[in-house]
C-alpha cells in the first residue's frame, strides 16, 4: 500500500511515529511548539505530546544544542530542530566537539543518540547568510552521518531511522522541497529507510550522476531530456552523505565510465570532489572521461534573482556537463 | 560562626573529605612530576588548593547525581570515586585508562560513576550539564546535575544561554563558578565586568551564594543547600572564591602573579590545613593516625604510578574503535 504525501508530512510523520513508539524521543527548537513550526514540519505535535515532548527554546542555538548533547548523554533521544542550518554554525562546536567526539574520547562509554535537523541549502531570495549547503561541512567530521533526502518516502523513512540510531546524525532537508508530494510512499509505520544505503533511481548506461536532495529532481529531470537525445543517463540519490555508499557509486562507475556529481554547495572541498577522488581511487581504470562536477558557484549566494539564478545549479548545467562528460558537447 | 559550622559536620565526613582531598593533592603532585618525566604528554592543568571545592560539594550529592566540569578535571574523578590508576593510565595514555587512552587529562568519562567528563572547550560543559539537568527532569530521577566552570568559562555566551534556559525550564542543576582568580593568565578583575558572578545567576532569577572555597565545611554546607534547592525548588549558581597553586597548565609559569601572593595563600589558607587543624582541634586523629594516612596515600599513589607506568598502550586496531556506535 502506497500513499501520497508531501515532504513535510513524512517528516512529520516520521517525528509522530517514533515519538510514539520511544518514550524517551523529544523535539526541541524555536517556534517547534505554539507556533507549529517555522516550516510547519512539527504541526500538531504539541497537541498530541505536550509541552514536556515538543518545546520552545529561547533563540539559543549553541545553547540548546548543547542541552540537546547533554540529554543525550544521560540517554534520551533529542530530535534538535533548526530553523534553517544556516542558523547550526551558531551551535556546530556542541554537534562537532561534543556530539561527534565523546564517543571515541570517552573509549566508547558515551554515546550520542540525537537527530540535528532542519532546512539546509539555498531556498529562495534570502541572500548569502541563509543559503548555503552543510554536506560537505559536516560530512568531513568522523563521528556524526550525515542524511540528506529527496523525495517523501526516503525523508520518512530516513529520519525514523536516523531517530533510532545511536549515533549523532545531522538531517538536511530542503525549504523548496516540503511542498512537494510523491505518491510512493509504503503505508506502514516500519517504513525505514537505511542510513549509508544510495538508490539508483533511474538506470542508464552512458553516464553516471550523483545527486542529493533537491538535486536529485533536476538531475531526473536533465536525464529525461538526456534520453530524447539518445543519452542515457544512470541517476543515484545518494541520500546519505556519510557514510557515503561508495560502492553503489563505483558500481555504476564501472558500468558507465563516466560521472558527473551534481550539489547545490560550493565547488571547493566539495561532496563531488571527495566523490572524484574516490572514484581516481577506485576505478580509475573505468573513466573514459574526466568527471564533471555541477553545483553552486564560488560566491556567497547574491540576493538579486537574476544573479541569484547564475549562482546556482539548474537543470541544464547538468545537461550541459553530461554532454562534455560524453564528448557530445 | 566557625565553632557554629562544625557541629553541622560530622567527624567521619571531615576525615573522609581530609583524606579525598589530601589523596587529590598527592595525586596532582604527581601528575605534575609524570609531566616532567615526559609520561604524561599535552595540556596537564592540575588542581592543587582548589581540593575543598570540589570535595564539599561532593559529600553534599545523592548518588544519582550527575558531575561535568572542563578540563581541569582529575580531582572531580577523584571525588566521584574513579578509580585513581584508571584516571592516571589515562593520563600516560594506556589502554587501561577510562577512555582506553584516548581521551587524555581534557577527555575522561565514567558513566558509572554519574562523572560526565572531562571537557576541552571552555564553557561546552555548562550547556551539555544543562542537558544533563533537563535529562534528570524529563526522566524524573530526582537527580540534580552539578556543572563547574572557572570564572573564565563564566564569560562564554553559551553559559548565559544555558542559566536562561535553566531557569525557564526550572531545571535540577547547581551551577559552581570555580573562581581561582586567573583565567589562564588573565586575573578576574581584566576579564569581568563584575568580579561578582553571583549578579549573573541573579540576573537570570537563579538562586545564588557566594562561598568560601578554601573552607570545606562552608562549601559542604552551601552544597547542601544548593544541592536541596535545586533538587525541590529550581536552580542555583554558587560562586565559589578559591585559588590554584600552579600554573594554569604544566606549560605555565604563573608570571603574572608574585610568589608573595602565593605563599601567602599556602601559609595562611591551605584548605587541606584548614580540614586538619578542625580535625586535630577535635581530636578526631592522633599523630599516629595522620601519619599512617600519609603512608597509606602514598601507597596508593605508588601503585597508581606503577599502574599507568607499566599498562601497556592501546592496541593499534583501536584508531578506528569509538568512532561510531554499531546500530
Amino acid at each position: 500500500m502506497m500513499k501520497t504525501l508531501t515532504v513535510r508530512e513524512a517528516l512529520n510523520e516520521a517525528m509522530v511515529e517514533e515519538m510514539t513508539r520511544d518514550e524517551s524521543v523529544f523535539l526541541m527548537g524555536e517556534e517547534v511548539a505554539e507556533y507549529n513550526g517555522a516550516y510547519k514540519v512539527s504541526q500538531g505535535l504539541l497537541d498530541k505530546f505536550g509541552n514536556k515532548r515538543v518545546i520552545d527554546t529561547p533563540i539559543t542555538e549553541h545553547g540548546f544544542a548543547g542541552v540537546g548533547v547533554g540529554s543525550a548523554f544521560l540517554g534520551l533521544k533529542p530530535i534538535v530542530e533548526f530553523m534553517t542550518f544556516n542558523f547550526s554554525m551558531q551551535a556546530i562546536d556542541q554537534i562537532i566537539n561534543s556530539a561527534a567526539k565523546t564517543l571515541y574520547m570517552s573509549g566508547g562509554q558515551l554515546g550520542c543518540p540525537i537527530v540535528f535537523r532542519g532546512p539546509n541549502g539555498a531556498a529562495s531570495r534570502v541572500g548569502a547568510q541563509h543559503s548555503q549547503c552543510f554536506a560537505s561541512w559536516y560530512a568531513h567530521c568522523p563521528g556524526l552521518k550525515v542524511v540528506s533526502p529527496y523525495d517523501a518516502a526516503s525523508a520518512k523513512g530516513l529520519l525514523k531511522s536516523a531517530i533510532r540510531d545511536p549515533n549523532p546524525v545531522v538531517f538536511l532537508e530542503h525549504e523548496l522541497m516540503y511542498g512537494q508530494s510523491f505518491d510512493d510512499v509504503p503505508d506502514n509505520t516500519e517504513h525505514l529507510v537505511p542510513i549509508g544505503k544510495a538508490a539508483i533511481v533511474r538506470e542508464g548506461t552512458d553516464v553516471t550522476i550523483t545527486a542529493f536532495s533537491m538535486m536529485v529532481g533536476y538531475a531526473m529531470k536533465a536525464a529525461e531530456i538526456l534520453a530524447e537525445q539518445g543519452i542515457s543517463a544512470e541517476v543515484i540519490d545518494l541520500r546519505t552523505i556519510r557514510p557515503l555508499d561508495t560502492q553503489t557509486i563505483i558500481n555504476s562507475v564501472k558500468k558507465t565510465n563516466r560521472i558527473v556529481s551534481v550539489e547545490e554547495g560550493w565547488p571547493f572541498a566539495g561532496i563531488g570532489s571527495e566523490i572524484c577522488m574516490l572514484i581516481c581511487e577506485q576505478a580509475f581504470d573505468y573513466l573514459d572521461a574526466e568527471p564533471k562536477r555541477v553545483c553552486a558557484k564560488d560566491v556567497p549566494l547574491p540576493y538579486a534573482a537574476n544573479l541569484e539564478k547564475l549562482a546556482l545549479p539548474h537543470t541544464n548545467d547538468i545537461i550541459n556537463a553530461v554532454k562534455t562528460a560524453c564528448y557530445k558537447a | 560562626m566557625v565553632q557554629k559550622k562544625n557541629t553541622e559536620v560530622s567527624n567521619q565526613l571531615l576525615i573522609e573529605a581530609y583524606e579525598k582531598m589530601l589523596l587529590i593533592r598527592r595525586f596532582e603532585e604527581r601528575c605534575g612530576q609524570l609531566y616532567g618525566m615526559g609520561l604524561i604528554g599535552g595540556f596537564c592543568h592540575l588542581y592543587i588548593g582548589q581540593e575543598a571545592v570540589v570535595m564539599g560539594l561532593q559529600l553534599s550529592q545523592q548518588p544519582q547525581d550527575t558531575v561535568i566540569t572542563s578540563y581541569r578535571d582529575h580531582a572531580h574523578m577523584i571525588a566521584c570515586n574513579m578509580d585513581p590508576r584508571g584516571i592516571m593510565a589515562e593520563l600516560t595514555g594506556r589502554a587501561s585508562g577510562y577512555s582506553k587512552g584516548k581521551g587524555g587529562s581534557m577527555h575522561m568519562f565514567s558513566k558509572e560513576k554519574k562523572f560526565f567528563g572531562g571537557h576541552g572547550i571552555v564553557g561546552a560543559q555548562v550547556s551539555l550539564g544543562t542537558g544533563l539537568a533537563f535529562a534528570h527532569q524529563y526522566k524524573k530521577d530526582n537527580g540534580v546535575c552539578v556543572a563547574y566552570m572557572g570564572d573564565g568559562a563564566a564569560n562564554q555566551g553559551q553559559v548565559y544561554e544555558s542559566l536562561n534556559m535553566a531557569s525557564l525550564w526550572n531545571l535540577p542543576i547547581v551551577y559552581v563558578v570555580e573562581d581561582n582568580e586567573y583565567a589562564m593568565g588573565t586575573s578576574t578583575k581584566r576579564h569581568a565586568a563584575d568580579t561578582d558572578f553571583t549578579k549573573r545567576g541573579d540576573a537570570y532569577g537563579l538562586a545564588t551564594k557566594k562561598v568560601n572555597g578554601m573552607d570545606f565545611v562552608e562549601i559542604y554546607e552551601a552544597g547542601l543547600w544548593a544541592l536541596e534547592h535545586a533538587r525541590t525548588k529550581g536552580p542555583v549558581l554558587l560562586h565559589v572564591k578559591t585559588y590554584r597553586y600552579r600554573g594554569h597548565s604544566m606549560s605555565d609559569p604563573a608570571n603574572y602573579r608574585s610568589k608573595d601572593e602565593v605563599n601567602e595563600i599556602k601559609i595562611n589558607n591551605d584548605p587541606i590545613q584548614r580540614v586538619k587543624t578542625l580535625i586535630e582541634e577535635k581530636k578526631l586523629m592522633s599523630a599516629e593516625d595522620f601519619k599512617a594516612l600519609d603512608a597509606k596515600i602514598k601507597d596508593i599513589m605508588l601503585d597508581t604510578v606503577e599502574f599507568a607506568k607499566t599498562s601497556p598502550e592501546p592496541e593499534e586496531h583501536e584508531l578506528y574503535t569509538d568512532i561510531l556506535v554499531e546500530a
